[in-house]
């Protein structure tokens, strides 16, 4: 059958969501454990693997595949809403009572709740690195990353926001991970029940460990 | 039993429709919910007003037709059971019943709560079949079958569309009954043949009909009355992803 390469099904939207989406978890990933390094102590640790990432040719390249990963999942997570938004345009009196995967309903907001932060993420830190904004008085240069951290996590106002951004994340990731797998048919009885375990944890570990770094450091440090 | 409903009812799909509030008295607990539909129809009727419209077959939960969104559920408050296989016994007296019809764009309203769901039709004469040659029916046996197999693809054929998972979805998506369909001919021998077609044009169809994307909330699966399993639509994921990556440009 001849099928215009242009017009995606709803099938490959999901697919192409899914596949940036787990490439994201796994950013997500590795940059909990550079962040994790902030608690050791001192800014030695993480000061080495910011240097690392930051003149390692390999991980340039990846920060070019790890944007397009967010436009696309921001862009075909739009999409997917604005398509189910129209396919009931009549809504039920009664709300639903069936049983759901609670989170998958808000995923556009918790989505919108990231992006948010994403925002004010990328402006505190990385447009710092590019020149974009100015470098702040108490960093040594575009690249501590660890003494603009511990500024604002001083700030109550800010790492309250961040706390609460990262619970959110956490709604959004146990849906996520195991929706990835079932997207990418990836659902068998043997394993699927096992994915969605791991999806709560990963949900819980991405939320709590984001989390203890301003703590730790409004409270303790 | 005395019971309170409260019903949608429209004239037809071009109009305005709204709910009408019923007072019935004595509903016997043993009546089925289309037979108690059946009672305040024929109070309507000798009333000289307006039957309510719905739309039953079989009764006895195997034909799809009967599909009424009660209480904020398909089918109403039991699971793996269909509208006409529940009784109102699983109601208090005195309850409030709400009455609405499936709400899909792609299943738009004919009267009161039938809809039309030919959409469904339409998807299945995209790909919801196999190719046989006519003539006497060959013999039952010739092709052996796994009996897992087999009874996998039956999981998959008990698929009534009747649309409650349409109705139980958010985004009113259709892609469990997709999925049924697409895994009951994909797994034996006489559907493999045009499998990669079947999917992608059955997909295609469920797509320019006005169904919602699949967000994996899984109500569906909550509320299928066969209890058709969410693992299909991850079969059909895979179908489609192996349609798309291996067949030819032209097919």
């Amino acid at each position: 059958m001849k099928q215009s390469t242009l017009k995606l099904s709803s099938l490959s939207h999901k697919f192409i969501l899914a596949l940036a989406g787990l490439f994201l978890m796994l950013f997500l990933s590795t940059h909990l454990l550079t962040n994790l390094l902030m608690l050791t102590g001192d800014s030695s640790a993480f000061d080495q693997a910011v240097e690392f990432l930051s003149t390692n040719p390999i991980i340039k390249v990846v920060e070019y595949v790890l944007f397009a990963a967010f436009i696309i999942h921001i862009i075909f997570g739009v999409i997917v809403w604005l398509n189910n938004n129209k396919a009931r345009p009549v809504k039920y009196y009664v709300a639903s009572g069936s049983e759901t995967s609670y989170f998958s309903k808000f995923m556009i907001h918790t989505g919108l709740i990231i992006f948010v932060f994403l925002v004010i993420h990328l402006v505190n830190f990385y447009f710092v690195k590019l020149g974009l904004v100015a470098v702040p008085e108490y960093a040594s240069d575009s690249h501590d990353f660890y003494a603009m951290a511990v500024v604002l996590f001083k700030e109550p106002l800010y790492s309250l926001i961040y706390v609460v951004c990262f619970i959110f994340l956490g709604f959004h990731l146990k849906h996520a991970f195991q929706s990835a797998f079932q997207t990418l048919g990836l659902n068998h009885d043997k394993y699927f029940p096992a994915i969605k375990v791991i999806s709560t944890i990963y949900a819980l570990v991405i939320s709590i460990g984001f989390s203890i770094i301003p703590v730790y450091f409004y409270f303790f440090h | 039993m005395d019971i309170k409903l409260k019903i949608w009812r429209q004239k037809n799909a071009s109009t305005k429709g709204r709910f009408e509030d019923y007072d019935l008295k004595d509903v016997s607990p043993e009546m089925s919910f289309l037979e108690m539909l059946d009672y305040l129809n024929k109070q309507l009727i000798e009333g000289g007003k307006e039957p309510v419209t719905f739309e039953h077959d079989c009764r006895e939960g195997i034909c799809g037709t009967c599909g009424l969104y009660i209480n904020g559920r398909p089918h109403g408050p039991l699971t793996h059971t269909t509208t006409c296989e529940l009784h109102m016994r699983e109601f208090k007296d005195g309850e409030t019943i709400i009455v609405e019809p499936w709400r899909s764009k792609a299943f738009p309203i004919i009267k009161d709560l039938a809809v039309d769901r030919s959409a469904f039709d339409k998807i299945m004469h995209a790909g919801g079949f196999i190719n046989v040659d006519t003539g006497s029916s060959k013999e039952a046996n010739a092709i052996p079958i796994n009996k897992k197999i087999a009874d996998r693809a039956f999981d998959a054929a008990v698929c009534i569309g009747c649309g409650a998972c349409v109705a139980a979805c958010k985004n009113s998506s259709a892609m469990l009954f997709v999925a049924a369909k697409v895994s009951q001919y994909a797994m034996l021998p006489q559907g493999k043949v045009e499998a990669a077609d079947r999917v992608q044009r059955m997909v295609e169809k469920m797509d320019e009909l006005g169904f919602g994307y699949c967000s994996n909330t899984y109500a569906c699966e909550f509320d299928c009355p066969k209890g058709i399993s969410v693992e299909f639509i991850a079969q059909m994921n895979r179908e489609f992803i192996s349609a798309k990556m291996c067949s030819h440009k032209n097919h």
